[in-house]
C-alpha cells in the first residue's frame, strides 16, 4: 500500500546496484538473464496498461468504466509481481524479503481485496488517481532495473526513479486511502469476508475494522518509506555523505 | 589521532594503549593508555564507560574491524591480533534490558491479561456480562468439576506461572542483556496474542469443543504431560551448567522418563512446549490459539534447528539418531 508511488525495493541504491550487477553478471548468467527478461516483460506490461488507460479516456471522455476495461491486465501484472518476493528469498536480488513482501502484498491486497471485491467503488475518481501513480511508478522502476541489468542506465531514468516519487508517492497513497474509505459503507452493509460468533472455531473477523486498521497503518508506514526514498535520492543523485542512523 | 610513541614501560612490563574509534567518522572517541595486556574486553568497556557514563558496558559493542563481529567480554587484549596500540571500533547497541526483566514482563503480562478476560472485567464484552462466568455445563475432569473456560484459565495460568518460576529459580542466561526494542516487540506479541485468545475463550458466545468431555479430558492429560516434560527438560539443562562453567555440553537422558526424549531430539523442551500449546488448542477448539501455536512452533523450530546444528558442529560424537525438534521428522 504505501508503495503506490514508492520506487519500491527501498533498500536498493543506484550506485551500489550497478557494481553489484556487474559482479552478478560475471557469476550468474542465468539469474541475470531471467531478471532481465522479467523486468522487460513487466515494463512492457505496465506500458500496455498506460496506453490502454489513455486510449479509453481519449475515446470515452470519462473515467467511468476505465477500471473495468483494464482490470484483467492490471490483475495479471500486479499479481505476477509476487515473483519479486522469491527473487529476494533466493538471493537473486539484493533486497530484504520482508520489505518487498510488504510492498507487493499491499498492492495485491488493494487490487484483489478492494477494487476487485467491492465493485461499487470501481468508478471512483480515487481509483484513477492510484492507477496513474502506480503505472508511472512501475514503468520507471522496471525500466530502471532493466537498464541497470543491461549496464546502460540513461541518466533520465535514474533521475525519474529518484525524483518522480516525490509527487507520485503521496498521490498514490491519497488514491488508495480515498478508495478504501469509499468502500467502507459497502463492506459494512454486505458484511463481506467477515465471520461472527458463535461458531465452532471460536473466532471472529470483521473486514470493516480490518480496513480501518489498514488505513491507520499508513500513518506510521508512509513517512518511513517516503523519507527512506528521500535519503536514497540524496545519496544517489547528489553523492552526499549521509551519516545514517544506527538501526 | 593517537600518537604512536613508545609504549610506557614500568619494570620491563609493557603496557598497551587502546584507542576507540567511531566506525563511521573514524574519529577518536576515547584513548586509554597504560592498559594491562591481560585486561579483558569487559574491563576495557568499563574504562570506556567512565569516559562516557551514558554508554554502560552492556550497551557497548567493541570490534576490531568496523564491519566485523563484536568482541566477547572475556577476550584478553594481548591475545587479539593487535599491536601494542590496539584500535577498536565502537557500536552503540541501544538501551539494554536484563534477560530476567525481559522474561518476567513477557510472562507476567499474559498471566494477568488472561485473568482480566476470564473475570470479564467491564467494557470488554457486553455490559450485561460484566463479572459473570461461563454458564456452560460443567466438564467432569479427573474428579473436579470445571467449565471448559475455567479449565482453560487454570491451564493458561499454570503455564505462565511455571515460566515465571523457571525464570526466577531455574534458568541461567548466557548473555546478560537484550536490546530494549526487543522487549517492546516481544511483549506486544505475547500480550497481544494472550488478549486475543482470551477474548474468545471467555466470550459469552464461546462454543465448547465438538467432541465434548472426551476431547477436553484427553487434551488436558496431554497438556499436563507436556508441562511436566518441559519442566523436566529445563531442570536437566540447568544441571548441565551446575558447576558454573560456560562451556557447552551434550545433554543426555536422565532417570526421569520425561528426559528420555533426548534420545530422539536435541531440544525436547521445545517439543514439549509445542505439544502443550497443541493440546491447549484441542482443549479450547479456538482458532486464534491454533494460530498462536503455529507461529510459536515455527519460531521454536528455527531455534531448535540452530541449536541442533551448533551441537553437531561442536561435538564430533553427537548422537546421529537425534533430530532438532520432532523425532525422526524435523
Amino acid at each position: 500500500h504505501p508503495v503506490s508511488g514508492a520506487m519500491a525495493s527501498s533498500e536498493e541504491d543506484g550506485s551500489v546496484e550497478e557494481k553489484e550487477n556487474n559482479k552478478k553478471k560475471t557469476k550468474r548468467p542465468f539469474v541475470t538473464a531471467w531478471l532481465t527478461i522479467y523486468n522487460i516483460a513487466m515494463t512492457a506490461g505496465w506500458m500496455v496498461l498506460a496506453v490502454a488507460m489513455v486510449r479509453f479516456y481519449v475515446q470515452k471522455g470519462t473515467h467511468k468504466g476505465l477500471y473495468k476495461s483494464i482490470s484483467r491486465t492490471l490483475k495479471f501484472f500486479q499479481t505476477f509481481a509476487l515473483l519479486e518476493i522469491f527473487h529476494c528469498a533466493f538471493g537473486m536480488v539484493r533486497t530484504s524479503v520482508i520489505v518487498t513482501g510488504v510492498q507487493v502484498c499491499s498492492r495485491v491486497f488493494m487490487v484483489w481485496l478492494v477494487t476487485h471485491s467491492i465493485k461499487q467503488i470501481q468508478n471512483e475518481e480515487s481509483v484513477v488517481l492510484f492507477l496513474v501513480a502506480w503505472t508511472v511508478t512501475e514503468i520507471t522502476r522496471y525500466s530502471f532495473y532493466t537498464f541497470s541489468l543491461l549496464n546502460h542506465l540513461p541518466y533520465f531514468i535514474k533521475w525519474a526513479r529518484y525524483n518522480l516519487f516525490i509527487v507520485l508517492y503521496p498521490v498514490g497513497v491519497a488514491g488508495e486511502l480515498l478508495t478504501i474509505y469509499a468502500a467502507l459503507p459497502y463492506v459494512r452493509k454486505s458484511g463481506m469476508f467477515s465471520v461472527r460468533l458463535p461458531n465452532k472455531y471460536n473466532v471472529s473477523f470483521d473486514y470493516y475494522i480490518c480496513l480501518i486498521i489498514v488505513m491507520l497503518s499508513y500513518i506510521p508506514l508512509f513517512p518511513q518509506l517516503f523519507f527512506h526514498m528521500l535519503r536514497q535520492r540524496r545519496k544517489v543523485l547528489h553523492g552526499e555523505v549521509m551519516v545514517e542512523k544506527e538501526d | 589521532m593517537a600518537e604512536l610513541g613508545e609504549p610506557a614501560k614500568i619494570k620491563n612490563y609493557v603496557f598497551f594503549e587502546v584507542e576507540i574509534l567511531d566506525p563511521k567518522t573514524k574519529g577518536q572517541l576515547c584513548f586509554l593508555d597504560k592498559v594491562d595486556p591481560h585486561s579483558t574486553i569487559g574491563e576495557i568497556k568499563c574504562l570506556f564507560h567512565k569516559a562516557y557514563p551514558h554508554w554502560y558496558p552492556s550497551r557497548q559493542a567493541l570490534k576490531l574491524d568496523p564491519k566485523g563481529k563484536a568482541l566477547k567480554d572475556d577476550e584478553i587484549l594481548q591475545n587479539l591480533p593487535v599491536g601494542t596500540t590496539a584500535t577498536l571500533y565502537f557500536k552503540d547497541l541501544g538501551p539494554q534490558v536484563g534477560w530476567t526483566m525481559v522474561f518476567l514482563s513477557e510472562y507476567a503480562g499474559p498471566l494477568f491479561i488472561y485473568l482480566v478476560f476470564y473475570f470479564r472485567l467491564p467494557y470488554i464484552y457486553h455490559h450485561k456480562h460484566a463479572f459473570t462466568s461461563s454458564p456452560y455445563p460443567a466438564v467432569t475432569t479427573a474428579l473436579l468439576l470445571f467449565s471448559p473456560s475455567s479449565l482453560a484459565c487454570v491451564c493458561h495460568s499454570i503455564h505462565y506461572i511455571k515460566r515465571l518460576v523457571e525464570t526466577i529459580f531455574v534458568h541461567r542466561f548466557s548473555h546478560g542483556t537484550m536490546p530494549l526494542r526487543n522487549i517492546v516487540r516481544n511483549c506486544l506479541y505475547y500480550w497481544g496474542f494472550a488478549a486475543w485468545l482470551a477474548y474468545y475463550i471467555n466470550h459469552p458466545l464461546y462454543t465448547p469443543p465438538y467432541y465434548g468431555n472426551k476431547q477436553v479430558n484427553y487434551a488436558l492429560a496431554m497438556f499436563a504431560i507436556c508441562q511436566a516434560g518441559n519442566f523436566s527438560i529445563h531442570l536437566a539443562l540447568n544441571n548441565l551448567r551446575s558447576d558454573g562453567s560456560k562451556a557447552r555440553k551434550i545433554p543426555y537422558p536422565t532417570k526421569n522418563p520425561f528426559t528420555w526424549l533426548f534420545f530422539l531430539v536435541s531440544c525436547p523442551n521445545y517439543t514439549y512446549e509445542a505439544g502443550a500449546w497443541f493440546s491447549f488448542t484441542i482443549m479450547t477448539q479456538c482458532l486464534p490459539v491454533g494460530l498462536f501455536t503455529l507461529i510459536s512452533f515455527i519460531q521454536m523450530t528455527i531455534w531448535a534447528k540452530g541449536k541442533h546444528y551448533t551441537y553437531i558442529r561442536e561435538f564430533k560424537e553427537y548422537p546421529s539418531l537425534r533430530m532438532a525438534i520432532i523425532p525422526f521428522l524435523l
